[in-house]
């Protein structure tokens, strides 16, 4: 109560471009300083992550296809959230997504191609929604708390896939926990054959043409949340449930759309992961990307056009980090861990360190501004 | 000897382009109890928040017992012996009353020596004020009024000689009311300064020997109570004439719209509230329902609503029966049969303020056409339609796409009442529809609600302003511990009858 700064004079480009600028840049200094202590130049490091993540075309291409992952679990996260339901399990959801993709890929790989890509979809989002019905079952009407549930059903689709991939569903030629591939033909179109195209011949990376479907989704999510009845539903249950209730509006029943567009969104990274890259299902191919997710939707503040950006970033870090690991001995793997981890600090949990400070120092130079 | 306690002069204070208070000159003396009034967005709070070191003034100066100070905290406020009782209390939910009190102020690591004197010093505090307070309770069991109790009592145990109330009685009984004017009174008597923020003619009449009117961030009289009344302060609030007693006509009765047959209704922590209750309201009549708070009104009208169950019994609807135990008819499905409701706590219920104006203002409404068609918002209509009833009702500001919560209390209820009334809706259940409005603005609902029933709707009002009631209804029935315990015709009924109903005695 004592920050006197009127959030209404605040204007928006301050609250949505230059605090999180701020807070990025500490966490990048805050990281910087991790890079030093480890024995290795910071500058050279940042150097390497801008080099590895747009420097050439192959590594730009690696940044995006991790960018495509982000959306979509970013997406995920954001949608629950409009309806204040906390969904960490995008993780399990993405991998019950890829059983959905494989199974109806496998089976309907009679049809004509671009039909079983558009029913793949379909699987990966239903088998998606599907492992997020129950969590959100289980909070509408009993009120088990989704964090809980979510975060156990992680464990449980992990567990569940293992057993598949071992005893069910394995490709019993091979050792591995992993699924027989799936024809060539079904495979979609690397940005390696897209480039082929124009005649530019570049080296394989994981880009396809999944990130077109995240863009579609985030235009689907915007679209959703702001422009429809069910969105506007969904948001004021999260807002005020007593006030929905009051006008007829059922938390219930949004509370479980909410959950099933959440889940169905995680399942679609399957679609990267498995039509776009791998071709069958490998054990733990959601890799962590559900959990990122979360600080993705958080950095965007769940919204579409905040996700983009906060899901490319990440992806630079991801590529750019991959790189610096390869050229800097002291720099583990787990160092870039620790680097997301300042980030998600910074731009969540300290989100408000310095909002107060920066909004009033930009309300009061527009105040004299007007008064001059 | 009238000497001055607290004197401000010239204070200035704007947010953005909004002047919220403008040279403000005052002087309020030992001694007194100083009433400050005006409508909702006046800037009273604003000045008193300068007063106790909440916001920083743009210009001018606070002097405390002829001295200049500089309030830049709380603190340095507290320090000045200036204290202030909240609109929403400042208590810790599941701390004592004596924790809560030496709250920043313990003085000491571990519990003991300290502790022990100030509840030696706070029952004291309570004996001399009346103030009938047990220190070892916990808040969240304490009622609104004894909450209100343990905020004066933090102030008087840190020193204050100035008490700042901000509308204190919005939240009371009838009956708190009264015990929290005795404390007033009982601390004037003591020599302490009462300074008393309200919207309330009857408080300031009642209490208070000096009283300044606020309009639109200035003051623009003061005066002593004693030499003005009711009328000429409310015209200075509003600045033109106001009616405090609404014309209306003699009603034109009609058939039975709404029927309640044997309602029982239950809470949510499974108690009976409404007890087998039956009431018929007829078109083109309004049906005051007075009673003190907590006797099951908001039960009723939710059950009434669609938003609780109904235990037994039955509702009906121009004859149709749209409700019993079997199930639980949606409040949507009601708006469609031209039932509509304006809830009691409209801020808690009634709206969604992280939505936008315009978005609350087809709230219920939401997927009737032309607002939605296939389940699409049409963002047009929806901002056509908003301009046209925020011009009408006289929202303000005028900006449908500002989040709801930047609209002050006053202009919030007015997006509800607009919202619901301009359905023109044969049945409206209204609760406590003034409350927390400022008088251009009750001016306003009354003869709304008047020319709703002149054109043939059947209003059921429920209302803790015996008041309101008295002017509004053609009939009232009294609600007392779940049950009707009576009903007039509102001509041949005294205030002094419905009072003893209301208490339970008749």
């Amino acid at each position: 109560m004592s920050s006197a700064v009127d959030k209404s004079k605040v204007p928006w480009w301050v609250s949505n471009l230059i605090v999180p600028l701020v807070n990025l840049t500490l966490a990048l200094l805050v990281s910087a300083l991790f890079i030093f202590i480890a024995g290795e130049n910071p500058y050279q490091a940042i150097k390497l992550i801008i080099y590895g993540s747009f420097g050439y075309i192959e590594g730009f291409a690696y940044t995006l296809y991790y960018t495509t992952n982000f959306i979509f679990t970013g997406l995920a996260f954001a949608v629950a959230f409009h309806c204040r339901l906390f969904n960490i399990g995008g993780e399990g959801q993405a991998y019950l997504g890829g059983l959905g993709v494989f199974l109806v890929a496998i089976n309907f790989s009679f049809l004509p191609v671009p039909i079983v890509w558009i029913l793949s979809i379909a699987g990966a989002f239903i088998f998606g929604a599907a492992w997020a019905f129950i969590p959100a079952y289980l909070q509408a009407k009993r009120g088990s708390h989704i964090v809980i549930t979510t975060i156990m059903f992680n464990f449980i689709a992990s567990s569940l896939m293992v057993y598949l991939l071992v005893d069910v569903i394995r490709d019993m030629k091979q050792m591995g926990p992993h699924t027989v591939a799936l024809p060539k033909e079904l495979w979609l179109p690397n940005f390696k054959d897209f480039a082929a195209l124009f005649g530019i011949k570049i080296r394989y990376s994981p880009l396809n043409a999944s990130f077109l479907l995240a863009i579609a989704a985030s235009f689907f999510v915007w679209f959703l949340v702001w422009k429809t009845k069910w969105g506007y539903e969904m948001r004021a249950v999260g807002h005020n449930t007593q006030a929905a209730i009051y006008a007829g509006i059922s938390p219930y029943k949004n509370i479980i759309i909410a959950m099933l567009i959440s889940g169905g969104l995680a399942g679609l990274l399957s679609i990267n992961e498995i039509l776009g890259v791998h071709h069958k299902i490998v054990s733990g191919f959601p890799a962590g990307y559900g959990f990122t997710g979360i600080a993705v939707a958080l950095m965007g503040r769940n919204h579409p056009i905040g996700i983009f950006p906060a899901a490319f970033l990440f992806g630079i870090l991801y590529q750019g980090g991959s790189e610096v690991t390869f050229d800097m001995p002291n720099i583990t793997r787990y160092m870039f861990v620790a680097v997301q981890g300042v980030i998600i600090l910074f731009s969540g949990a300290l989100e408000n360190l310095f909002r107060p400070q920066i909004e009033s120092f930009f309300v009061n130079r527009l105040n004299t501004k007007v008064k001059a | 000897m009238v000497s001055p306690i607290l004197q401000l002069t010239n204070i200035s204070k704007s947010f953005g382009h909004v002047q919220a208070n403008k040279n403000i000159n005052l002087t309020i003396n030992k001694g007194t109890i100083h009433g400050i009034i005006g409508e909702n967005g006046a800037g009273k709070s604003t000045l008193m928040s300068i007063v106790y070191g909440l916001y920083q003034a743009d210009s001018g100066t606070i002097k405390v017992n002829e001295k200049e100070i500089k309030l830049k905290s709380p603190r340095d406020s507290i320090e000045n012996g200036i204290g202030m009782v909240h609109q929403h209390f400042m208590l810790v939910e599941n701390f004592t009353v004596l924790e809560n009190i030496v709250l920043g102020f313990e003085g000491e690591v571990v519990f003991g020596k300290n502790l022990e004197k100030a509840k030696i010093d706070l029952k004291n505090l309570c004996e001399t004020y009346n103030l009938n307070v047990d220190l070892d309770s916990v808040i969240s069991d304490l009622s609104v009024g004894f909450r209100q109790r343990v905020e004066i009592l933090k102030s008087l145990y840190r020193g204050a000689e100035v008490f700042i109330l901000d509308e204190p009685t919005g939240v009371l009984t009838p009956q708190e009311v009264d015990e929290l004017f005795k404390i007033l009174r009982s601390l004037k008597e003591e020599g302490k300064t009462i300074v008393l923020i309200t919207h309330k003619l009857n408080e300031i009449m009642d209490l208070t020997s000096e009283v300044s009117v606020m309009r639109q961030g200035e003051i623009v009289g003061h005066t002593k109570t004693e030499t003005t009344n009711r009328e000429k302060l409310a015209e200075m609030m509003v600045g033109r004439s106001v009616l405090l007693r609404i014309n209306k006509s003699k009603t034109k009765r009609g058939d039975v719209a709404f029927r309640v047959e044997n309602l029982t209704v239950k809470d949510d922590l499974d108690v009976t509230r409404v007890k087998n209750i039956n009431l018929e309201i007829h078109a083109g009549e309004i049906l005051g329902l007075a009673g003190v708070t907590g006797n099951g009104q908001t039960e009723l009208l939710e059950a009434l609503s669609g938003i609780r169950k109904v235990e037994s019994g039955e509702i009906f609807l121009n004859g149709e029966k749209i409700s019993d135990s079997s199930e639980l008819l949606n409040p949507r499905e009601l708006k469609e049969k031209g039932l509509a409701h304006i809830p009691e706590d409209r801020q808690r219920m009634g709206l969604v303020t992280d939505f936008k104006a315009s978005e609350n203002l087809i709230f219920g409404y939401h997927d009737q056409e032309p607002y939605s068609k296939s389940s699409i918002m049409n963002e047009n209509k929806i901002l056509d339609y908003s301009k046209r009833v925020m011009e009408e009702y006289d929202v303000r500001p005028r900006s449908p796409h500002l989040m709801t919560s930047n609209f002050s209390g006053g202009n919030q209820q007015k997006l509800i009442l607009s919202r619901e009334l301009n359905e023109n809706p044969k049945i409206l259940l209204i609760g406590q529809p003034t409350r927390g409005v400022d008088i251009g603005a009750i001016e306003f609902i009354h003869q709304r609600l008047i020319d709703m029933r002149d054109k043939g709707a059947a209003i059921l009002l429920v209302s803790v302003e015996l008041e309101e009631i008295l002017s509004l209804s053609d009939r009232i029935a009294v609600m007392f511990d779940g049950m009707i315990v009576g009903e007039r015709v509102n001509e041949d009924v005294t205030d002094r009858e419905l009072g003893l109903l209301m208490a339970g005695v008749a």
